[in-house]
């Protein structure tokens, strides 16, 4: 048989990489600052728009380790 | 006040409007079966796109023009609490990425064309098909309609009276889907991506530039909003509502009926994983398009349109354009939004026509129509939606279609426990679910109708204040979340006590949940469409 679910040792890896980004952007007490800002732009702003390469990463490296092969 | 009509801007508007009609229909062309006249062929593409396709066809439908000019007048108008739109296009692709690439899996095995197929091969009862199935379309029509603020917005920023653009627009969008069906505004959304990214980039460039650099911008838009007790940053009270609003939009989202379509018209499994990690370049650019809001703001743009008491906020953005670009660039940028209108209109008039032809005409009024009749049906039915969004625009007011907008996702919210659960587990009883979308829609219609807005008493806003039970408190939540988690608590409680009552049959089997990808179709000429 293929790995086509994430295996047991890995599940923890994948779910940690999913809670991640949520946990970074759905609490506002982490970054509801003006700084330290950047070229400007505050805290609250750069943070929230830096995680949008961050989720992008958890979920290419998730779909790196659940990715059906054949 | 209505600004100069210019010719220019027109020109090059329509005649990307044009070149844009005559691909809607070219697309028919392309990897043609032997047949468009299925709901499998002319709603799903023939379930072939591969990883780029999908990425264009499900970032033109999620990231639509609405999303374009509202979000900026959301930070113009309220400042940070606008910007919620970003942590909400950050959490939905973790939460939806395996959930999404099950219902792939489950639906290509049993060829389900809509989440209310799957709900009713899974749990056995037609009665919460139907229900899911009426939930996704009413949810989506509003929606239809509100594509239309893009293009009037544009129209009203050219100068140009009377609503016939609107028409002709539609008309077109309706023909081209007609003989098309998905393939149309599949290969649209690449000239229309690919269009407003640079404009994007342009914009975030060069405006900045030419205000003083985002320092300024920062406190000119803190300025400027302080004067109407508002802020660049969060009020303490604003954190749950903040917080709330961003993840139900964000369980909401794939539950729309044009998503489920987008996900569902991909070729494997992995295309659909792989897009959840390559979307999120569209929230991106959405991040820098609400900054906008605050750049119209440090610019001291004020909106047209309108009523002279309450002008058209979402004019923000085509003003600001027509203010400090070239005019032939914001001719571009604004055939860009109007384009970025059709798309997912074509997408929603369509994923809600497969709903009817599958769920409700076929198992309620003509239990034996062919594949044929049922595609008919559907496209019969997406032209109806089409033009009658542009009925309830036009002969209503438009603030009634963005107040419902506001309540879609409170409503479609109410499939995710059918849906959602479904794909993981058959504990829940089919009763327990279908008393649950009773409880949990009508304590959400409930709040929302207890809900004033600045004009109306009733459905004025999804956020909902707590100081309306006689809480000493400015906190607000999002209403669909309380409709949800009621949902939820009523199914789980429910489903030992119904016990007794029969079951429906699962025609699934844990095996197809994993499918990663189908036997080879049998009807293909040439090959799939896109690169994997």
């Amino acid at each position: 048989m293929h790995p086509r679910t994430p295996s047991r040792r890995r599940r923890p890896i994948v779910l940690l990489l999913l809670l991640l980004p949520l946990v970074a952007v759905l609490v506002p007490e982490f970054y509801n600052f003006a700084d330290p800002s950047i070229g400007g732009m505050p805290f609250f702003y750069w943070w929230q728009l830096s995680w949008i390469a961050g989720v992008a990463v958890c979920t290419g490296i998730v779909y790196a380790l659940t990715r059906s092969t054949r | 006040m209505i600004p100069p009509f210019s010719s220019l801007e027109f020109g090059i508007a329509v005649a990307m409007f044009a070149v844009v009609t005559v691909l809607g229909f070219v697309a028919a062309r392309w990897n043609r079966p032997t047949s468009l006249a299925s709901v499998e062929e002319w709603g799903l593409g023939g379930r072939r796109f591969g990883t780029v396709v999908t990425w264009f066809l499900i970032g033109g439908d999620l990231y639509t023009a609405y999303t374009f000019v509202a979000v900026p007048a959301l930070l113009f108008g309220t400042g940070a609490a606008g910007f919620f739109a970003v942590p909400y296009t950050i959490a939905v692709f973790p939460l939806v990425m395996l959930p999404a690439a099950r219902m792939w899996s489950v639906c290509h095995e049993h060829g389900y064309a809509t989440a209310a197929d799957f709900v009713r091969g899974r749990h056995g009862s037609r009665l919460l098909a139907l229900l899911v199935a009426i939930t996704g379309i009413v949810a989506t029509v509003p929606y239809i309609a509100l594509q239309l603020t893009g293009i009037k917005a544009i129209i009203e920023v050219m100068g140009i009276g009377g609503d016939w653009p609107l028409w002709i627009a539609f008309i077109a969008l309706a023909a081209y889907t007609w003989t098309s069906g998905l393939r149309a505004p599949a290969l649209i959304a690449f000239v229309k991506d690919i269009l407003i990214y640079i404009m994007v980039l342009v914009a975030v460039i060069y405006i900045p530039y030419k205000l003083g650099g985002y320092d300024i911008i920062f406190h000119r838009a803190q300025a400027a909003l302080s004067t109407k007790k508002l802020s660049t940053l969060l009020a303490g009270s604003q954190y749950l509502g903040y917080a709330t609003l961003a993840l139900g939009s964000a369980l909401a989202l794939f539950l729309y009926p044009h998503a489920v379509t987008g996900v569902l018209a991909t070729r494997s499994r992995n295309v659909v994983k792989k897009n959840m990690s390559l979307l999120p370049a569209y929230s991106l650019m959405l991040g820098f398009i609400a900054l906008l809001g605050y750049m119209a703001l440090a610019a001291h743009v004020k909106p047209v349109g309108g009523t002279a008491k309450a002008p058209d906020s979402t004019t923000i953005v085509p003003v600001l354009f027509n203010s400090e670009f070239p005019h032939w660039f914001a001719a571009i940028a604004f055939g860009a939004i109007a384009i970025g209108a059709l798309v997912p209109a074509a997408i929603m008039g369509i994923s809600a026509a497969n709903t009817f032809a599958r769920d409700i005409y076929r198992p309620y009024l003509r239990p034996g129509a062919s594949d044929r009749e049922e595609g008919l049906v559907s496209q019969i039915v997406s032209v109806i939606l089409k033009l009658g969004a542009v009925g309830v625009i036009v002969g209503l007011k438009l603030s009634f279609a963005i107040e419902f907008q506001l309540i879609g996702g409170v409503i479609v919210i109410e499939i995710l426990p059918a849906l959602v659960l479904g794909l993981y587990t058959r504990w829940y009883h089919r009763w327990a679910l279908a008393i649950g979308w009773v409880a949990g829609m009508g304590l959400s219609i409930y709040m929302l109708y207890v809900t004033p807005g600045k004009t109306t008493a009733h459905f004025g806003s999804a956020s909902f204040a707590f100081s309306t039970w006689g809480f000493h408190t400015k906190v607000t939540i999002w209403t669909g979340i309380v409709g949800v988690l009621t949902n939820l608590i009523v199914a789980t409680v429910l489903t030992p006590l119904l016990a007794r009552l029969p079951r429906g049959r699962d025609e699934t089997s844990p095996a197809d949940y994993e499918e990663a990808e189908a036997p080879p179709m049998p009807l293909t000429r040439g090959q799939a469409a896109g690169a994997d």
